[in-house]
């Protein structure tokens, strides 16, 4: 079993290296939206480190969505699916996999060019802090709950849109309680208790939405 | 001993019954091929005879257990080739079959070079599996029957992009197969070249 799952994970390593054009997508998306923030709204320091906060989480929403949408595409057209739920490992367990190599392939990199964007947007250390927290706790939570979402529109033509229709109304209350935490740090006050809403989204997540997933991946082959 | 039986199956698919009360066992060195006009639902049946998808009544048993009850058992069993691939295009030939061995728990050091030279890829396990023909997909698909011991083979359409060489090689694979106490179920439009006796079952096309 323990092979199996580390036959599956170094696979969509290896596919997500071997296209390294979809790789990027996401990465240049989410610093060119960034980037465009200042030119918009004026490069005044005090107005980009209050929007700062905001402005990244919801550039990491839509590149994490843009990343999103071939989890289980090509594995659907080309039926390497069908495979997978003919094989000994657990379709859940599956779907972990691709969740966590999803989340390494496509938001790890950008929460590791975060940095710099914090100093784009002129946050302060108290606040970069708190938006990384947030992040590491927030965007698994992203990954987990869009497989839902992506395997329900998987069997679909252009399900794109749709997939954004479906998964942006779920975010809002993550999006509300990381902003909400980063504003507090920036008043250096205590947010430990925006951080535990998220981490009990997260938990509620990680134990629910695999069976979600992989029962919708039974509906779309059937 | 019978192996797979198939009880009282009945599949509808937008309000057009498929087929139902569909009875029969399969024994081991049996070969059972599927016929039946375009639309007639053998791929439907073939599916719900894996476990892919749920008949809309009847069950499908395995050793006498419910397949739904023994999936693990029954899957480590069962080689299913589908009308899709599943070969990804951007990996190569060797990639392929390594993760699906890999994933379906066969040896850990299964050497597919051998098999992929047997099934005449030689030279080209090192392109990405895009760049090759469809019959060359096709080849790599197949030669999971090569890679992992099974004794259910459920295939859909396998000669359909095959030169004749590859087909007489698939065939004669095949009579090995069942020759070794295997069990063949199939779909395919042409009629096969087996040193064996074959049962046919026929689906008709209803309204």
């Amino acid at each position: 079993m323990r092979g199996s799952l580390q036959a599956l994970l170094t696979r969509e390593l290896a596919l997500a290296f071997r296209q390294k054009g979809e790789l990027l997508q996401p990465l240049v998306f989410f610093v060119l939206v960034i980037s465009l923030f200042p030119l918009g709204v004026g490069p005044g320091p005090q107005m980009l480190q209050k929007i700062g906060p905001g402005v990244i989480w919801v550039a990491v929403l839509l590149a994490s969505l843009l990343g999103m949408e071939r989890l289980f595409r090509d594995d659907f057209n080309d039926g390497w699916l069908e495979q997978m739920m003919l094989s000994p490992v657990p379709l859940t367990l599956v779907v972990l996999i691709k969740v966590l190599s999803h989340w390494l392939t496509c938001v790890l990199p950008l929460l590791l060019i975060s940095p710099l964007l914090a100093v784009f947007l002129n946050l302060t250390l108290d606040m970069y802090q708190a938006l990384l927290i947030t992040l590491l706790l927030g965007t698994p939570l992203l990954s987990l709950v869009g497989a839902t979402g992506v395997a329900l529109t998987t069997g679909l033509q252009r399900g794109g849109v749709l997939l954004s229709l479906l998964l942006l109304p779920l975010f809002i209350p993550l999006l509300i309680f990381a902003t909400s935490a980063v504003d507090a740090a920036a008043l250096q006050l205590s947010y430990n208790g925006q951080l535990a809403i998220i981490g009990a989204l997260l938990l509620l997540a990680l134990a629910l939405t695999p069976f979600a997933t992989a029962y919708a991946l039974r509906v779309i082959q059937s | 001993m019978s192996c797979l039986s198939v009880n009282n199956l009945c599949c509808i698919k937008r309000d057009r019954v498929l087929f139902e009360r569909l009875s029969f066992t399969v024994e081991t060195g049996d070969i059972m091929h599927i016929q039946g006009p375009n639309g007639a639902g053998k791929t439907s049946l073939l599916r719900i005879l894996v476990g892919l998808a749920e008949p809309d009544s009847g069950e499908v048993l395995w050793q006498q257990q419910n397949i739904r009850q023994v999936m693990q058992g029954y899957s480590s069993q069962l080689v299913y080739c589908g009308h899709k691939y599943a070969v990804n295009q951007s990996l190569t030939a060797a990639e392929n079959l390594l993760y699906w061995c890999r994933m379906q728990n066969v040896s850990a050091n299964t050497d597919v070079y051998p098999v992929l030279d047997e099934i005449g890829l030689v030279g080209l396990e090192h392109l990405p599996a895009g760049q090759l023909s469809a019959g060359q997909q096709r080849r790599i698909a197949l030669a999971r029957l090569w890679l992992k011991p099974a004794r259910l083979w459920v295939l859909d359409e396998p000669f359909t992009a095959l030169d004749s060489y590859a087909i007489d090689l698939l065939s004669r694979k095949m009579e090995q197969h069942l020759a070794g106490q295997g069990m063949l179920l199939l779909t395919s439009h042409q009629s096969l070249a087996l040193d064996h006796p074959v049962r046919t079952l026929e689906l008709e096309y209803r309204l």
